[in-house]
């Protein structure tokens, strides 16, 4: 199939960019979105041009590295699809694709589609951890878990960080990925001794890093390759107003 | 914005029930409004209870705003370039238009204040007999006070069908169950609260009340 792509072309983050776009041509519809462009950055590159930057890592969909805004959605038009899961049969002979990196202040362009998610590595560090003694690994039946908590637990642990859910927000928060964080760990026994400090750690984290505050909207949900749930907003608040009454 | 909101929705409530009373007749109407003045009597003065309760929504007012005024430009600043291709995937009409829905609503209690409490810009405006007032205001050759009246209240009607599930969620409510219950109580309070409002001056413009 052949196609075209509006691709967002910015050679550094003093840069101010612009659209460019691309033919592509003969692309098998079975190729993922990421070979895709693999195989515009062969022609660029035997054209003496700058490949088009992006993120990518293991293509399994399950790093939480790729994610570009497909014609105006995080992710492209699959549900519960990482970028590099969606393939090019989803798309017609002739379409022309839109690409742009996530937009937030958070998250600085480093290059063409490539963004800075620096923040939500300091949200993390704010409050994703527990107090583990260290040395061997504990037995594993050494806390027990409920198994609809463990259930959970896990779901929430799903959250790849890949900051779709940021990039579709229109207030451009952060909000289901710190939720997620704040649900994985405070789920679990192991998790709530930093409970408290925990929730509140990670949303100051999150307001230092710019980004916008929840209004409720569920566009990150709905774009979230995991499927984050909404709900876990309101265990969010719901662990705030505790953790403000407890400290 | 949660709480100023509930607070601003139970008196919404409560003003709606007092508009119905224009159905059961001039004299209870009337009657109605100046019991309001006499709330609380003698245990505070005559109009008292009145103003403690215009005090405390007009806080609420202003608190809401504030709220929403930090939250809009915290999202302007959080998105400083624009998408140039953008889809809407999820977000209802009612939680996209939240603000300007709510700078609608504001100019409209503003009118409405001037319209019905101090009857500055009613045709009538006799504070005596508040029921004089409300049939001069929806009368037929008056059609764009009944226009704006109705988008107001649809603005107010789409405001709480998200503003009341978003109120409920930012206090804590965190099931799948929950969310479907309080997502279908905000459809049903939003409706219920148009129809009540948009009653009077329907009622007044097809003669039923006069």
């Amino acid at each position: 199939m052949d196609i075209q792509v509006r691709v967002w072309r910015q050679s550094g983050p003093s840069d101010k960019g612009r659209m460019v776009t691309y033919d592509v041509k003969d692309i098998s519809p079975d190729a993922s979105f990421l070979e895709m462009l693999d195989v515009l950055n062969e022609k660029l590159i035997l054209d003496g041009d700058d490949p088009v930057a992006f993120d990518h890592d293991c293509r399994e969909g399950i790093c939480g590295m790729c994610g570009m805004m497909i014609n105006g959605v995080a992710h492209g038009p699959e549900r519960a699809t990482t970028t590099c899961q969606l393939h090019m049969r989803h798309f017609k002979d002739g379409d022309v694709i839109d690409v742009e990196p996530w937009r937030a202040a958070a998250f600085p362009v480093i290059k063409d589609l490539v963004v800075n998610r620096g923040a939500f590595d300091r949200i993390i560090q704010a409050g994703g951890y527990i107090t583990a003694p260290t040395g061997t690994a504990p037995d594993a039946h050494a806390t027990p878990v409920p198994k609809p908590d463990a259930d959970a637990a896990f779901e929430a642990a799903t959250c790849i960080g890949c900051g779709a859910c940021v990039a579709a927000c229109p207030n451009g928060s952060s909000m289901l990925f710190t939720a997620a964080k704040v649900a994985h760990l405070g789920l679990l026994p192991q998790g709530q001794p930093e409970r408290d400090t925990r929730v509140i750690d990670m949303l100051e984290a999150q307001d230092e890093a710019g980004f916008g505050g929840c209004t409720n909207m569920g566009e990150c949900t709905t774009v979230c390759p995991k499927g984050i749930p909404l709900t876990l907003i309101g265990r969010l608040n719901n662990d705030y107003r505790k953790a403000l009454r407890n400290t | 914005m949660a709480v100023t909101g509930l607070l601003l929705v139970v008196f919404l409530y409560a003003h709606m029930v007092g508009n119905l009373k224009v159905f059961v007749g001039a004299e209870s109407f009337d009657h109605y409004a100046h019991w309001l003045r006499t709330i609380g009597m003698p245990l505070v003065p005559q109009d008292w209870y009145l103003w403690i309760q215009r005090f405390v929504l007009t806080a609420a007012v202003i608190g809401h705003i504030v709220a929403a005024t930090i939250l809009a430009r915290r999202a302007r600043k959080a998105r400083p370039v624009r998408y140039v291709h953008r889809t809407r995937v999820q977000g209802s009409y009612a939680a996209r238009t939240m603000r300007w829905g709510g700078v609608i609503i504001l100019l409209f209690v503003i009118y409405h204040i001037l319209d019905l409490t101090t009857g500055t810009l009613n045709p009538v405006g006799d504070r005596q007999h508040p029921y004089a007032n409300v049939v001069a205001d929806f009368a037929p050759d008056r059609w764009y006070v009944t226009v704006f009246y109705t988008l107001a209240i649809l603005s107010v009607g789409f405001h709480l069908r998200h503003g009341l599930f978003s109120a409920v969620r930012t206090l804590g409510q965190r099931t799948p169950r929950g969310e479907r219950l309080a997502r279908a109580a905000a459809l049903a309070l939003s409706a219920v609260l148009v129809a009540g409002y948009l009653s009077v001056p329907f009622a007044v413009l097809t003669g039923l009340v006069d």
